[in-house]
């Protein structure tokens, strides 16, 4: 394939994923006490392992090298930062972002799963945005799924030989992306199962109109993140 | 002997390329926020989490109760102020911050002193 097709294919790969998709509800973290039991639990059982392979992943990079601690911290403040700005988007509500496509591009994604409950703890108890109860489901979007698709669209797009600043920007926003849906999943599936209505019809503000502005603050992030990591001097821990 | 291009008055450098192009993403970035702001007139930017509750209960066809409340709503015996809440973001955003400025300082600093290998 040409260069110009190759760029043409992960361009329309991100696109359709961005604007094909329909899901039904919209929340960004899931409040607490708005998943049944069981599903908590399920999340929670679902998140574990993940949980696992970052810490002994991070145990390993630290291991590695000193120096790579300071960058762990600095991907994680990072996260704190970014998910605590309530940005408007063009439906006439806000969202937060993730900030998790940095930690996924540098660590891999494993490691930000630790990161990323970190900070949804700290938002848990002394915010009360998302919860304790929903802690397994909430993990699961935002530090599992989010991170590893990023993660799987930079290695397609290095595979593919797309240029540097696009790969991190798909990464990064496609990344962002997915962690609404999955939050959107998690959060509408259930009350779906009981109703058997249309589920793409039921979405009435619909995510993918309020979430096609807010993919460009993914990318202009992912752009920053790139210029940020050469002065570093650090590449991204698997090739 | 030492170097006489830093003992003279430095030059004024082109702007790199880079720094041009980051600019412009974070004015982009600055325009996506202030935007929504200013076309969508008397648009209530509600958080997602009252969407959220909204939805389920239009799907669900009846209110929908959580049960659970967050410890901290237990705590204070009620919901959390708005403005409280303000507080506690912008102090997450305080800690995110004071953190990438310290290290960010350090290697600026270690770059400049040229002493990158060294266990500063």
């Amino acid at each position: 394939m040409t260069k110009k097709q190759r760029w043409l294919v992960s361009a329309s790969a991100a696109f359709s994923l961005c604007f094909g998709i329909m899901p039904a509800a919209f929340a960004m973290h899931i409040m607490e006490g708005y998943l049944p039991v069981g599903y908590c639990v399920l999340w929670g059982v679902v998140s574990l392992p993940f949980l696992i392979w970052g810490f002994i992943s991070i145990k390993k990079t630290v291991e590695e090298n000193r120096r790579s601690i300071t960058l762990l911290a600095m991907a994680g403040a990072f996260i704190f930062v970014i998910s605590s700005l309530k940005i408007p988007s063009v439906t006439g509500s806000c969202s937060h972002m993730t900030g998790t496509g940095l930690g996924a591009l540098l660590f891999g994604p494993a490691a930000v799963s630790v990161l990323g409950i970190i900070v949804l703890i700290f938002q848990a108890i002394l915010l009360a945005h998302g919860g304790l109860t929903t802690l397994g489901a909430n993990t699961f979007s935002m530090a599992i799924a989010g991170p590893f698709v990023s993660y799987g669209i930079y290695l397609l797009c290095n595979r593919m030989k797309v240029n540097r600043k696009v790969t991190v920007f798909l990464a990064c926003a496609v990344g962002d992306l997915f962690t609404y849906l999955c939050d959107g999943g998690g959060t509408g599936l259930w009350p779906i199962r009981r109703k058997t209505a249309a589920w793409p019809l039921r979405s009435s503000n619909s995510w993918a109109s309020s979430r096609r502005p807010s993919c460009l603050w993914p990318s202009s992030k992912g752009f920053c993140r790139w210029s940020s990591s050469s002065p570093l001097k650090i590449t991204p821990a698997r090739k | 002997m030492a170097n006489p291009s830093t003992n003279a008055v430095k030059t004024k450098k082109p702007m790199s390329k880079d720094k041009k192009t980051v600019i412009i993403l974070l004015v982009v970035v600055a325009l996506l926020a202030l935007i929504p702001l200013f076309t969508l007139k008397g648009a209530e930017f509600g958080g997602s989490d009252d969407a959220g509750s909204q939805m389920i209960s239009q799907v669900q066809g009846k209110e929908y109760t959580p049960w659970a409340t967050p410890v901290l709503e237990q705590l204070i015996g009620g919901e959390l102020p708005g403005e409280v809440e303000s507080l506690l973001f912008c102090v997450q955003t305080g800690i995110g911050v004071g953190i990438i400025a310290f290290f960010l300082g350090r290697f600026v600093e270690r770059k400049k002193l040229g002493k990158e290998d060294q266990e500063l």
